[in-house]
């Protein structure tokens, strides 16, 4: 590897993004633009406004073994001071209240929530003897901020209340991505929304990484550069070291525009670097997909509209516009890279868990793992079937 | 210079046993290049000696581009062999890379650098050392009249600069062999002209050159010898005056019209 043909390649990559103005908006300006955006939509500037949402609570539980675990959990729920609570006896009630947009949320807590807690609480590590059930969620699909918001911060309740301080340590939170107790009040919801901010930008490297490969192939400068001793490994390789830098730029600017506004993750620098180094590595899966992009698409115009094939995907079903989504598509989020950064970066920055905790470190590997392979599968049908098209 | 590799080429044993290869810089023998519904190059065998300018002579779709391409290792042979500064070009074609500069037909920049980037840009693609590349850029993007504006971004520049730039990327890393495709096509007389002396600039430095053209008088007025292609075919090979003399015409273009009952530039 010749390090002044890497350098020469990932400066010349450098001062392309921030010398043409559509591409400096989409990877800088886009992500800073909707940082700020998010921040005053949903944050709170200088501590002064928070929006809450009115749940409805039909508590099936209430008679029934164990009732302290749905109270404690209808208690979790009101201490986030957002979610706002309007018990009901019934559920037919609560729905018509739902229908005519007098609560936002509804909530179902099943009759034997109480002692699915117990028996959890009882043989944590024995899952032969857990009670498995189901709380049920509806909400108002006509609130847009309702749908994205509240999700993930019931979910951060259910595990607060069900999995206390000793999941710290337990490898089995990890299935419903709570690894660690997160103190929920106070926060903001832009607070549940930041981490998925960063996986979201990055997303968009897919785009340009495929227009700029797709441009210099239609303009003969791909052709041109193999005329030189440049290797195939060299351009790769300062493809992936450029857009390294511009995935940990787009991180420090959004992190600075989200502190800016009021954002202020309660944990240690540590934990902040490590977030940057997940956001790193998955700008290498970004690549990979741009590449993918540009060995399918014909022109860069193309490639502008097939890069969305990857970008939507990891976009709804990975970051924190998918935490409203149905079971199925959050099921389905499992399978794309985005969704493990965003549930590393959420671990770390909202649920305070440690770098070296089980969650963080499977959801790192996995994504290693993830963009290597889509890394590796991009330079491989690009040099097949894309250079010379 | 590494001369192994002359065994294992196919179909060049006869012919180098005879053909002294410290004499030449470039050989082709017997070049086929074959698309599904067109033979491009068609049989094509020559050797051009070191320090020599030679012409590739023919009107568009001859063939010229393609034996170019294959010459600097774009484009496989269907079968024959090249070998170009004493390296087979399928077999080292790194080595190859080392030593030539190619000035394409069409002018592939980044507009977004300018001028002077886009050639340090490639000139470091080539390896060279700062203090080298700094000043062979300078040299020439003096000689080509780009200097003044070598601090304005590429895609800002007229046809006739972005061609001159074309240039001198091209020559940044001072090859051996330059390989220059239609470098004045478009080119207004004055440009052309420039374009004219800074090439034979290269061949009293001993440069081997190769020139790809469709006009006959850039032909007639800078290159040693000419190869005069039409289908992908060498249908005629020797300085233009002995060609012109063989064939008892005025010129090239009279040449080509005795050989194929065509004129070079007709035919697209």
């Amino acid at each position: 590897m010749n390090f002044q043909r890497i350098s020469a390649l990932v400066k010349k990559d450098l001062k392309h993004m921030v010398r043409e103005p559509a591409l400096l908006f989409l990877i800088l300006l886009f992500p800073v633009v909707l940082t700020l955006a998010f921040g005053f939509s949903f944050g709170a500037i200088g501590g002064a406004q928070q929006t809450t949402f009115q749940i409805g609570v039909v508590n099936a539980n209430e008679d029934g073994l164990y009732p302290q675990y749905a109270q404690n959990f209808i208690a979790n729920i009101t201490s986030t001071e957002i979610l706002i609570i309007q018990t009901y006896t019934d559920n037919q009630t609560a729905q018509s209240d739902l229908v005519q947009g007098k609560v936002q949320a509804l909530l179902l807590i099943p009759a034997d929530f109480g002692a699915s807690c117990n028996a959890f609480q009882t043989a944590p590590n024995s899952p032969e003897q857990w009670i498995n059930t189901t709380v049920s969620l509806y909400i108002d699909s006509g609130s847009m901020i309702a749908t994205q918001a509240v999700p993930p911060m019931i979910q951060q309740v259910l595990a607060t209340t069900i999995y206390e301080d000793q999941q710290a340590a337990s490898p089995r939170p990890i299935q419903i991505g709570s690894p660690s107790l997160v103190e929920v009040t106070k926060q903001t919801l832009f607070d549940y929304m930041a981490p998925g901010l960063f996986a979201y930008a990055s997303i968009f490297l897919t785009m340009t990484v495929a227009q700029s490969f797709t441009t210099d192939r239609e303009n003969g400068l791909l052709r041109r550069i193999n005329i030189t001793p440049t290797t195939a490994t060299e351009f790769m390789a300062s493809k992936a070291f450029s857009n390294m830098i511009i995935a940990v730029a787009q991180a420090i600017l959004i992190f600075a525009m989200a502190y800016a506004v009021g954002y202020r993750p309660d944990v240690g620098l540590g934990s902040v670097l490590f977030a940057f180094v997940i956001v790193l590595v998955f700008s290498l899966c970004n690549v990979g997909f741009g590449l993918i992009t540009a060995t399918i698409a014909k022109s860069s115009g193309a490639a502008t509209g097939l890069s969305f094939l990857f970008i939507l995907p990891q976009m709804f079903l990975g970051t924190f516009v998918g935490a409203a989504l149905s079971s199925v598509a959050q099921t389905a989020g499992r399978f794309v890279p985005s969704y493990y950064v965003t549930d590393a970066l959420t671990s770390l920055l909202l649920r305070k868990a440690p770098v070296t905790s089980p969650t963080v470190l499977l959801d790192l590997l996995v994504v290693s793992f993830l963009s290597v392979a889509v890394l590796a599968l991009g330079i491989l049908l690009f040099r097949k079937y894309g250079k010379a098209q | 210079m590494n001369l192994n590799f002359l065994s294992p080429i196919c179909n060049l044993k006869t012919k180098t046993e005879s053909v002294n290869m410290n004499e030449y810089s470039i050989i082709m023998e017997h070049l086929v290049k074959k698309y599904p519904d067109v033979k491009a190059v068609d049989d094509l065998s020559l050797q051009v000696s070191k320090g020599e300018l030679f012409g590739l002579l023919g009107p568009n779709g001859a063939g010229k581009t393609t034996t170019i391409n294959i010459l600097c290792g774009l484009l496989k042979p269907t079968s024959g062999s090249a070998v170009v500064g004493g390296y087979g070009v399928q077999k080292e074609p790194a080595k190859v890379k080392e030593l030539i500069g190619v000035c394409p037909q069409d002018t592939p920049l980044y507009p977004y650098l300018t001028g002077k980037e886009n050639a340090e840009f490639f000139g470091n693609l080539q390896g060279m050392p700062k203090d080298k590349l700094k000043n062979n850029v300078n040299t020439l993007l003096q000689k080509l009249y780009l200097l003044d504006d070598s601090k304005r971004r590429a895609g800002k520049y007229s046809g006739g600069m972005k061609r001159r730039l074309n240039l001198v990327i091209a020559l940044v890393h001072d090859p051996e062999i330059a390989f220059l495709d239609e470098p004045t096509v478009g080119m207004d007389p004055q440009s052309r002209h420039a374009v004219w002396g800074f090439i034979r600039d290269l061949k009293k430095n001993g440069k081997t050159v190769i020139l790809t053209t469709h006009y006959i008088e850039e032909a007639e007025a800078l290159c040693d010898r000419v190869g005069i292609i039409d289908h992908g075919k060498l249908i005629a090979l020797g300085a233009p005056t002995d060609l012109m003399r063989e064939y008892n015409s005025k010129n090239l273009e009279d040449v080509f019209i005795q050989l194929t009952g065509r004129k070079i530039r007709e035919e697209t």
